[in-house]
């Protein structure tokens, strides 16, 4: 069984503005270059490799970080891979203002935790987390904990049908 | 109770349980397809959960090579016989490296019929809302389920009603008519929705450019579109999709729910181009300052059909294409090949400078018929244009027509010069 709760340093995905991205495209995630890839253990090297800024992300991100990205996050492709090379990298949740339809079932399906705040944008637009802070969160109370400030706040709390299959591992052990 | 909306009866007809738009609920899958992106991952988690097991329904199950056909590496080249040898075992048929996209392919063979529900590892799949079925991209894992049980869990979408009208006498084409509105909805209107369109512009669409539209519901943020059938659409709907009848149920009912109502007025429509890094970012080809273009892509699950191809060859029959610009042509399926091939439009083209290839997935797939490279300029009729996505140069997206034009003027252009 999964855990429940994560306690992380919390990766603020931005452009050069400052801004959080919004509709970061499969192809910026994981590009179909490296679709022939099926070793999760060999995805971790290509996330974000086509992100502009972002890509040494993966020399970067150390087992156990969270990412926080914006809305529509992975736009586009059905590849699974765009799910498993983050958690090739070890991250442990992500948490988007939204997600294009299909990562949203391929991250459930597959037991990885995601999560939805709509308001995301104007939080990191506000400074309210900023990037490598630590954060704790509680999937089913939706409950976000800044660390050092304590700051508490709400955001969407995993659906039932994400809690089933993630107690059990993934929708092929259910 | 009040009534249903397309993708509420569909799902109705695949499930025991009540369908109301945000439950999650089980639905039967009346096909489960594997690509070769995707279709070696989906065996190696078929092997490792189910071992010694087999597929749910064996003539319900299909892998449809499209992406790297033939394999222009050794590693493409295992994955197919991968799943190729998955298949012989558990009896699965192959719609291999010659029959080209896979969507296209399933309708061509009567496999995505009017009502029905099928999956695969294509984001696109959604285009066979053009046929009235509900098509959804998934990945690996929904596919490996899928594959075992032939059925799977689905939070029933809410349904978006679009209507959209056209006070112009512009000929635009269904490219043009998807860019304008994928500008005006971008991807948040309509995100993680069905969504239903109605309205002339809409409803004149024969059953290619119904493709074209439906196609790119996807870069809109939706889960499915539909467009439904009429008279002049029906029978060439059966003719493409192998059906003897349409069933009534693909049709919304007249009280049906919507979760919004959107009035869209395009009147001011031109030819449109998808200006890079989005395919939200339309712009009309008269607003943009010269561009000039090194390559011309047609084809792609939204623009390969022989309608589309026949476009191109109207503009270019008898011409040359700018020197220096490259024109490559991908027809959609071999069935559009042939065609092609036979009426001796791809003859002209290739006189006229075009590179041809097999049918497949073509620029949209990485390395097949070739990138971009730095500072380059590509007018293609494909859906994406996402910054790297086909090289490392500048993909603006539109129509054949405007393809065929660009390449022959050598610059972003909707006439000749």
């Amino acid at each position: 069984m999964n855990d429940l709760k994560v306690k992380g340093r919390a990766w603020v995905i931005t452009d050069k503005k400052g801004d959080l991205i919004n509709d970061i495209d499969t192809d910026q995630i994981f590009h179909n270059a490296f679709l022939h890839i099926t070793e999760i253990s060999e995805m971790g090297e290509h996330t974000f490799g086509n992100l502009e800024n972002w890509e040494d992300f993966p020399e970067k991100c150390k087992p156990g970080d969270i990412v926080l990205t914006g809305s529509n996050f992975d736009a586009g492709s059905s590849r699974q891979q765009a799910v498993d090379c983050f958690k090739a990298l070890g991250a442990k949740a992500i948490v988007a203002g939204s997600y294009g339809a299909i990562y949203k079932r391929n991250a459930i399906n597959s037991g990885f935790p995601i999560l939805t705040f709509t308001q995301i944008g104007d939080f990191i637009k506000e400074g309210k987390i900023k990037n490598l802070e630590e954060i704790e969160i509680d999937y089913l109370s939706g409950e976000v904990k800044i660390i050092s400030s304590g700051e508490i706040f709400n955001i969407e709390p995993f659906s039932k049908v994400q809690k089933d299959i993630m107690e059990k591992g993934s929708l092929l052990t259910i | 109770m009040s009534g249903k909306t397309i993708i509420e009866k569909i799902f109705t007809n695949h499930s025991e349980e009540e369908i109301i738009p945000g439950k999650i609920v089980w639905i039967d899958l009346d096909v489960v397809t594997a690509r070769d992106f995707g279709g070696p991952n989906v065996v190696k988690n078929f092997r490792e959960n189910y071992k010694g097991e087999e597929v749910f329904d064996p003539s319900k199950v299909f892998f449809t090579f499209d992406l790297t056909v033939p394999p222009k590496t050794i590693q493409y080249a295992n994955n197919q016989t991968i799943c190729r040898n998955f298949a012989k075992e558990k009896g699965i048929r192959v719609f291999d490296i010659d029959k080209g996209i896979g969507t296209h392919t399933l309708i061509e063979n009567g496999l995505s019929q009017p009502g029905s529900i099928v999956v695969g590892t294509d984001s696109h799949m959604n285009i066979l809302g053009a046929v009235n079925s509900f098509g959804q991209g998934m990945g690996d894992i929904d596919i490996t389920f899928g594959f075992r049980y032939g059925r799977t869990w689905f939070e029933v979408p809410e349904t978006v009603k679009v209507n959209v009208k056209c006070n112009s006498s512009y000929e635009y084409s269904a490219k043009d008519l998807v860019i304008k509105i994928l500008s005006i909805l971008r991807t948040d209107k309509i995100l993680g929705k069905a969504v239903e369109f109605y309205g002339d512009p809409i409803e004149k669409l024969d059953l290619h450019g119904r493709i074209t539209f439906l196609s790119m519901i996807t870069e809109m943020g939706g889960i499915v579109g539909f467009i439904p059938f009429n008279e002049n659409t029906e029978k060439e709907i059966m003719d493409m999709a192998g059906s003897e009848k349409i069933a009534d149920e693909v049709r919304a009912d007249t009280d049906a729910v919507y979760s919004e109502v959107l009035d869209i007025d395009i009147s001011d429509i031109e030819s449109m181009v998808s200006a890079p890094p989005y395919p939200h970012n339309g712009k009309k080809v008269s607003e943009l300052e010269r561009v000039e273009v090194d390559f011309g892509f047609v084809g792609s699950c939204t623009n390969g059909r022989y309608e589309d191809i026949l476009k191109v060859w109207a503009i270019l029959k008898g011409k040359k294409i700018k020197e220096g610009v490259q024109l490559s042509i991908v027809p959609a399926t071999v069935g559009v090949y042939k065609k092609a091939f036979e009426s001796g439009i791809l003859k002209d083209l290739l006189f006229a400078g075009a590179i041809i290839s097999n049918p497949g997935c073509g620029g949209c797939a990485q390395g097949h018929i070739g990138m971009t490279g730095k500072g380059d300029v590509m007018v293609s009729t494909g859906n994406r244009n996402f910054p790297g996505k086909q090289g490392d140069g500048f993909n603006y997206l539109t129509s054949p027509e405007v393809v065929a034009y660009s390449v022959l003027n050598g610059f972003i252009s909707d006439r000749e010069h």
